[in-house]
């Protein structure tokens, strides 16, 4: 009591100063509900705010509680949604926010989003309505086109950082990169290797050529050769690069000036891209490859075998990989002796129907981990994984922080043993302490949840599918992770008594999803009614109820008319898909039809 | 039941179709507004034959389909699924351990969309190979929009293997927008008492009418649909035409 009332005799100025060193910005939420006077202190004095559900707040309470805002993150559609399990026009809207932070946050110099959709009327709105605004990243959006861009690129006088990743941009054309200014750019980061279409090579040129301080360049598939080494013999200083598409003829003048641009390039750490890779455009790379941090190569499937041993044994520095199955156990066995300070591998698979030959097994991880103690960040794409290969691999790196493990065949059991994958998983939560985001696949009884709410203590978010045995696998996760902030479900028999086993659970996490598993309608409306601080979205497309609706005349399609569906009395029916979020926000405005907040 | 709409019969000279040129073909580009899911298979539940009995739920897991080959993805499940598509496609087929032919999930391996799409056409950029590697793509995304629809659908064009089955589709995931969503719909009671005519836009940004060259060409030449007013069509080349212009 004494020390708070002494805090209250500092002036305002000097609690703010304090509150500076508090980046962290869960830190900074916290002491904004010590008092009034802190709360007050704190939001005029905020500078960045993250905010992982943007239906959690409305936009214009979140802007007008923070008018010096400058940089905002933003994230939309649940998780699955990458996975194709949110229909189109389900909401994730960008539009309210920046009209928001037009109206209240005139400085805003940054906004990063994640599956959202953004429209190029409210990319015109952005850069006009903020003098100062300097960085753009989008990861998993869509709804604009190259249109947008230009706008961007022609309205934003001191941009710097112009990011897209894997986003859906429809193609308007090449112009866009001739909106950029005349005079020289600030442009620090420029990256639209997810654009699929044509680019003006001449442009781009002139563009690198007026941007001095380019630090990060990430072309499209589009860019050839000739023209990346043009473009790198204009940045010597490059740090981070994309490639376009790298075929070229072995006695091509492309070839050759590609060779003596990359070897200027003494800053270079970090390479992705490698579009149709020529083995021979590879040969060109190794030059530069020892003080490599960072590698994509898992958009290129030509990289393989022999070509990938050759590269990647000089690599000594890498901390980042990412690449393709079709490297195999081989490629991965190269890597563990190469590769000794590697944290972060991703193997995605290069044959999505399973129809080829296994190319990574567990054998590939074993090495990996063996050879790789510093390994914390794990995405691995698998055709089978065994139990004693888990318990090794976590003996070999207990600093696993993500661990995601996709068995592409649901269900699929230790084929050495046929038992299910409990225990493999199990000595990676028990193992690893820090484990904050966890994905599990193969087949699973609810004994691996057991152990997950028994050990996984800093657990975040865990995303499961095709799991468990009953309702008690995911009660054990509802009632052990204490730090769980988001989990996923689908395609697993959990039901109405896992869904109510601790609804105040749902309050301390950002969101759940559930979908294909066994919850009802009346679970559901349950939880809905003894959590009116979350929204309990259900996603279901009851078709054939509609269709009799229809035929009564009595629904419309279109309406947001849902309660004729809700509480037609049966509650029996299971529902589809489940996205249950705390929110101060109330229900949803902008929901589509087929979106039913209970 | 209301009369299906006629397309407009722009058959020119180059039309592949022109050989089997006789009115009911046309009936492949018809758009029909009867009512929903009117000549839809029934609604059938799938199950996956590897699931152990334990499985529990209307809807254990989502719907499966057999795979006939890497280009088959009818239920869109390496994109965005679809009302229309999935009560179209549903069908009961015994899921063989053929490891050419397994059953496919929706959503499943959880690869971003954006990756699948990329990868599918990554095989080979050049030309010649592009339509090889297009058979073997997993899906060829395009926006359907409607005149007076509030949003816009996407469909996978792999799925479908002619103008018929497209069309089909289309009727179902739009039929619900005309009107005020009265089902029964003839071609008098729309906007304007005008029909509907469903167009593309090709390679070249052009906007062409529905139906005029062999689907496979189509297929890989068109980036986006349209469902416009009869009166708006008007005008718009026939695919015969516009190689006269070309040349």
């Amino acid at each position: 009591m004494k020390v708070q009332s002494a805090m209250f005799y500092f002036p305002e100025e000097v609690i703010e100063h304090i509150f500076s060193f508090l980046t962290h910005h869960p830190d900074r939420n916290t002491v904004s509900t010590v008092c009034k006077a802190w709360y007050k202190i704190e939001r005029l004095s905020r500078c960045e705010v993250f905010v992982g559900n943007c239906y959690a707040i409305r936009p214009d309470r979140a802007a007008a509680r923070f008018p010096g805002l400058r940089s905002l993150t933003l994230k939309g559609k649940p998780h699955f949604a990458d996975f194709d399990l949110v229909p189109p026009d389900w909401g994730g809207l960008a539009g309210p926010w920046i009209e928001a932070m037009a109206r209240s946050c005139p400085n805003l110099e940054e906004l990063r989003m994640k599956r959202m959709v953004v429209s190029d009327e409210s990319l015109e709105l952005l850069v006009h309505a903020f003098p100062n605004f300097k960085a753009l990243v989008l990861v998993s959006c869509e709804g604009f086109s190259t249109d947008g861009l230009a706008a961007v690129a022609r309205s934003c006088k001191s941009l710097r950082e112009l990011d897209l990743q894997e986003n859906e941009i429809e193609d308007r054309g090449p112009r866009w990169l001739n909106s950029f200014p005349d005079m020289c750019t600030s442009l620090v980061s420029l990256n639209f290797a997810c654009l699929k279409g044509e680019v003006n090579l001449k442009s781009l040129e002139r563009l690198v050529c007026r941007s001095p301080n380019l630090k990060c360049l990430r072309l499209n598939r589009a860019v050839p050769v000739e023209t990346l080494a043009k473009i790198m013999n204009q940045c010597p200083n490059l740090e981070d690069l994309g490639t376009g598409s790298l075929l070229a003829d072995q006695f091509s003048e492309a070839y050759v000036s590609l060779i003596s641009a990359l070897q200027k390039c003494k800053k270079l750490r970090s390479l992705s891209g490698f579009w149709d890779a020529s083995p021979l455009c590879l040969l060109a790379v190794y030059p530069i490859c020892a003080n490599l941090t960072g590698l994509n190569l898992s958009y290129a499937p030509t990289v393989q075998g022999q070509d990938f041993i050759n590269l990647i044994q000089h690599c000594v520095k890498l901390l980042r990989l990412w690449v393709l199955d079709s490297v195999g156990d081989k490629g991965l066995a190269v890597v563990a002796s190469a590769c000794k300070e590697l944290q972060e591998l991703r193997v995605f698979p290069s044959d999505l129907f399973a129809a080829g030959p296994a190319t990574v097994t567990e054998e590939g991880l074993v090495a990996i981990s063996t050879g790789c103690p510093k390994l914390n960040s794990l995405l691995y794409f698998c055709h089978s994984m065994t139990n004693s290969a888990l318990i090794t691999v976590s003996k070999n790196c207990p600093n696993f922080t993500r661990f995601r493990l996709c068995i592409l065949e649901p269900r699929k059991p230790d084929p050495a043993t046929n038992e299910p994958l409990d225990e493999g998983f199990g000595a990676v939560v028990k193992t690893c302490k820090n484990l904050r985001r966890f994905s599990i696949s193969g087949l699973l009884t609810d004994q691996v949840f057991y152990y997950i709410g028994k050990y996984a203590k800093a657990l975040e978010m865990l995303s499961i599918a095709f799991a468990g045995d009953t309702d008690q696998g995911m009660t054990y996760v509802l009632n052990g992770c204490k730090n769980l902030r988001k989990l996923e479900i689908r395609d697993c028999p959990f039901g109405d008594g896992a869904l109510l086993a601790d609804v105040t659970k749902y309050e301390t996490m950002r969101s759940l999803w559930m979908s294909s598993c066994d919850i009802s309608l009346r679970g559901c409306k349950a939880l809905a009614t003894k959590m009116p601080s979350l929204n309990v979205e259900i996603i279901n497309e009851w078709e054939a109820e509609m269709e009799e609706n229809l035929n009564n005349g009595v629904a419309e399609v279109i309406s947001n008319n849902n309660n004729k569906h809700i509480n037609n009395g049966n509650d029996e029916r299971k529902v589809e898909k489940l996205y249950v979020y705390r929110t101060v926000g109330g229900p949803r405005t902008d929901a589509p039809d087929f979106v039913w907040t209970l | 039941m209301s009369p299906p709409l006629v397309e407009h019969n722009y058959m020119g000279p180059s039309g592949a179709l022109s050989t089997e040129a006789s009115s009911p073909d046309l009936r492949q580009t018809e758009l029909r507004l009867g009512l929903p899911g009117s000549e839809s298979p029934e609604r059938k539940q799938l199950t996956l034959e590897l699931l152990p009995p334990s499985a529990k739920g209307k809807r254990g897991f989502s719907e499966l389909k057999k795979d006939g080959g890497p280009s088959g993805d009818n239920l869109g499940s390496q994109g965005k699924e679809d009302k229309a598509n999935k009560g179209k496609l549903e069908e009961k087929k015994p899921t063989g351990a053929a490891p050419a032919a397994k059953a496919q999930v929706v959503g499943w391996p959880p690869i971003r969309s954006y990756r699948k799409n990329t990868m599918a056409i990554t095989p080979s950029k050049n030309k010649e190979d592009a339509a090889e590697a297009k058979q073997g793509a997993s899906c060829l995304y395009v926006k359907v929009s409607m005149d007076g629809a509030p949003y816009l659908r996407k469909v996978d064009l792999q799925t479908y293997k002619n103008y018929r089955d497209l069309s089909t589709a289309l009727e179902k995931m739009f039929s619900g927008f005309t009107s005020g969503g009265s089902a029964h719909v003839g071609p008098t009671d729309l906007i304007n008492g005008s029909k509907f005519v469903l167009t593309y836009e090709d390679k070249d940004g052009d906007w062409m009418l529905v139906g005029d060259v062999p689907w496979e060409m189509f297929a890989e030449s068109c980036r986006r649909l349209r469902i416009m007013k009869g009166s708006d069509a008007i005008g718009l080349a026939p695919r015969g035409e516009k190689s006269k212009i070309r040349n």
